[in-house]
């Protein structure tokens, strides 16, 4: 198989085997279960899509844990003029799948959400969904900072920090945060070095004596031959 | 109890499809042999669309690519790890040992980190230098003919660099540095280490017209759909069908025992197969054993009979003895200088472009044997555990951990791309004191005795890993960096991984020209059984700073040549 034949079979490849698996409609704001998705392809071996899909097959969150971490997950990636939401991509879907996944996320995060609402229950008197945006931050901002976190709300402080660790993986795993960090890669190309201005701008320059056993682009699809002391010569 | 037996006799029974068995049906199908091949695993191509990783995004899985189905993440191209259902091992005396098993066509070689170092003149003689382990029947001139044979067939790109223990070969240009890797060059240099182009089994040029070219995804670990990197199935075994090799190939296929006859000598092999669950029997002239150092001593040990009481081929009782992996710890580093970069494709070939082969005199220091540096870092693509802790690293320049918000946004962008790590992989000490025996009570579900491990790292292994560390902060404090974490201490072995975590296991039918001392002789045929041979690692006396595939491939090779030179003769 020469090269352009295998990207060709790469790209009808993700064609016909497509990619299944959509978050439920972002702007929907109640907090419904999610929806058992079709199950998604990605090279799985048969054992492999069993425990797929026992683990779509089952739930774990009610819905007012659901909607704790809707909430929370829209405060640490809110929408802004320049930005999406956590909840514009799946990041809700994403963690609601995760705990099913790793099972050591369970205890800590719904424990860490009877936290919060018991926190917000003896500030405000109510739980933590229903308290004022301005109320919500004021709980944020006593566990989000963990240099600063008063020992009695350490425990609030590992919640918070789970919740930025999954909120972030979910968010710049989904395809509108990787558009978002720019990342350029993941796509058949011709590696020739880092660009020569951000390479100056660092302060570097490649060796003639490194370059001289490095690819040449010019010649890079000409079978390799070499001579007898094992010099490349094509 | 009734075993399904074919009629027919093969010339040549290969166990395993790795790169050793990869390479046996290679030779032994061009050299008119008829042969069968075994393979534990379902079949696996690369560039089948159902099973293909490469150029997957992070979403198309549902976990993020996380390692909780596969060790290595949902893309990496391994069937199995380090725990497969239903074919547990055991271990003994308060052991750490974990065994990676990768249960497809092609085995690990799908996954593995091509890596291709040839071994050097001293290391096939390392009693000789520091008076530890023992020095190997062979020599460097024995094998390097068939390094010069393994480079052209499979391709492996890196420099000529006329070292004293990293041979020459035929090398395919290499790529050039990543940003990182300039940073590293940079710190390494300071602190006196050197660094050059790095090896690996990565096709930048045509070799031939069955392999596409590398198009950079930096995703070996999924296995090439374009055939650029090796893996055993798409460099070996498919091209040596359609050049019109006799193979027939039996996948699924578990093999439990060598059989023999009532001289001692091998007949064939029993194997279950897991689809149907039932036995069966092929014979042969001749046995080939690749399944894996382990597996390969699990099966003789398995194959007793009134001649071979204590397991075929351990008259000298050392099968499963010297069992050795490599010595692997790893640190990672923050560099200011690379915050807020520019972003381009970065993704390169799969793995480091620059390297670090040993450096270092043992006389002068307080551990025998060497290790080399692996590299990774760069503006790579984002999967499960992506943005964990990124916040923290606000500590190193001052400003406040933790927060949310667009604030958190710009720490994730600030950072990206500015951590890079090192792995240290050294020599270990081959000891008869660590091995893999039979466990007598208890079996996997194909009703097979399972392996039990006896494993302990000495002081050597400990203190090499002690200098990977102080080398590790000397580097990053040359690229002006910041070590992340604590460094291991003492009651943390200096931060030296469990054995069997770096993959390499060998030794456990080790070559010898005594047969008292060693399981095969320096053509890896059983001193006890003249038509049995071991072509994976097994054989290995002591397996060096290098990772072990090539020279699997190299002496798998020449092997083959001998069983073919032997057949023609009738010796066997």
């Amino acid at each position: 198989m020469n090269r352009r034949d295998s990207i060709k079979s790469i790209l009808l490849g993700s064609v016909a085997t497509g990619i299944t698996f959509h978050g439920c409609n972002p702007s929907e704001p109640t907090a419904s279960l999610p929806q058992t998705p079709d199950l998604p392809q990605y090279g799985r071996t048969d054992k492999e899509k069993l425990r797929d899909q026992k683990l779509f097959e089952t739930s774990f969150f009610n819905e007012h844990e659901l909607l704790t971490i809707a909430v929370l997950c829209d405060i640490i990636l809110p929408k802004s003029n320049q930005y999406n939401s956590a909840s514009d991509t799946d990041v809700k879907e994403f963690i609601d799948f995760i705990v099913r996944d790793m099972e050591a996320h369970q205890i800590p995060l719904r424990g860490g959400i009877m936290w919060l609402d018991g926190f917000s229950n003896k500030i405000y008197n109510k739980e933590f969904v229903v308290c004022t945006e301005e109320e919500q931050l004021h709980i944020c901002d006593q566990i989000a900072y963990p240099e600063e976190t008063k020992p009695e709300l350490i425990q609030g402080e590992a919640f918070f920090t789970r919740m930025r660790n999954l909120t972030l993986t979910g968010y710049y795993t989904s395809k509108k945060g990787i558009e978002e960090l720019g990342y350029k890669g993941n796509t058949p190309n011709v590696w020739d070095g880092v660009p020569e201005h951000i390479l100056s701008k660092h302060g570097f320059k490649y060796e003639e004596e490194w370059l001289a056993k490095c690819i040449n682009n010019s010649n890079r699809g000409d079978v390799a031959k070499w001579d007898d002391k094992g010099n490349l010569i094509s | 109890m009734q075993i399904k037996e074919s009629p027919e006799t093969f010339d040549a029974i290969i166990v395993g499809s790795g790169a050793g068995g990869g390479m046996a049906t290679k030779i032994l199908s061009e050299a008119g042999l008829n042969i069968a091949v075994i393979e534990a695993g379902p079949f696996f191509d690369p560039a089948d669309p159902e099973t293909r990783t490469q150029l997957r995004w992070p979403y198309e899985s549902p976990r993020r690519g996380a390692s909780s189905t596969r060790p290595f993440g949902d893309f990496d191209a391994a069937y199995g790890g380090w725990e497969i259902e239903g074919e547990p091992y055991t271990k003994k005396n308060g052991t750490k040992f974990d065994w990676f098993r990768s249960r497809m066509l092609g085995g690990r070689t799908n996954h593995w980190g091509r890596i291709s170092l040839r071994f050097g003149p001293l290391d096939f003689k390392r009693k000789s230098i520091d008076g530890l382990g023992d020095d190997w029947p062979i020599t460097y001139e024995d094998v390097k003919p068939y390094y010069d044979k393994v480079d052209k067939l499979i391709g492996v790109f890196g420099s000529n660099e006329n070292l004293p223990n990293d041979p020459d070969g035929f090398f395919l240009p290499a790529p050039k540095p990543r940003l990182h890797e300039m940073y590293y060059i940079k710190g390494a240099r300071k602190a006196n280490v050197p660094v050059y182009p790095s090896r690996l089994s990565i096709l930048t040029k045509p070799i031939n017209e069955n392999r596409g070219v590398c198009f950079y995804c930096g995703q070996c670990s999924r296995s090439c759909s374009a055939y650029a990197d090796f893996s055993s199935g798409s460099c070996l075994i498919f091209p040596a069908q359609k050049s019109g090799g006799q193979i027939k190939l039996y996948t699924d296929s578990m093999v439990r025992e060598v059989v023999t006859d009532e001289s001692g000598k091998a007949t064939g092999v029993i194997f279950i197969n897991k689809k149907d669950r039932k036995e069966y029997k092929l014979n042969a002239k001749v046995i080939v054993l690749a399944a894996s150092a382990c597996s390969t001593a699990r099966i003789l040990l398995n194959s007793k009979s009134k001649v071979h009481k204590d397991g075929l081929g351990n008259s000298s009782g050392l099968v499963g003895r010297y069992l050795h992996d490599s010595t692997g710890s790893d640190r990672a580093a923050f560099v200011p200088a690379l915050m807020d970069r520019e972003l381009y494709n970065e993704d390169g070939v799969g793995g480091m472009h620059v390297y670090s082969p040993w450096w270092g005199n043992n006389k002068k220091l307080d551990f025998p044997r060497g290790y080399h540096i692996e590299v990774w870092g760069g503006l790579s693509m984002p999967s499960y555990g992506f943005g964990f802790g990124i916040d923290k690293l606000n500590k190193f320049i001052g400003e406040k951990v933790g927060g949310y918000g667009d604030a958190l946004r710009n720490d994730v962008k600030k950072f990206y791309g500015s951590i890079l790590g090192f792995s240290g992989r050294g020599e270990s000490i081959a000891s008869e004191s660590n091995y893999c025996e039979i466990d007598p009570d208890a079996v996997d579900e194909w009703g097979i005795p399972v392996l039990r491990f006896q494993y302990k790292w000495s002081k050597y292994e400990k203190l090499q890993a002690k200098h990977m560390h102080d080398t590790f902060e000397d580097i990053i404090d040359g690229m002006g960096g910041h070590a992340i974490g604590n460094k291991p201490t003492e009651d943390e072995d200096y931060g030296l991984l469990t054995p069997g975590r770096i993959i390499h296991e060998v030794g456990t039918t080790r070559m010898g020209d005594d047969p008292k001392k060693s399981v095969t002789n320096k053509y890896q045929q059983l001193h006890d059984v003249e038509n049995v041979f071991i072509v994976d690692a097994g054989p290995f006396v002591s397996q060096a700073d290098k990772n072990p595939t090539w020279t699997i491939l190299a002496l798998s090779w020449r092997t083959c040549d001998y069983i073919v030179s032997e057949l023609k003769k009738q010796n066997i």
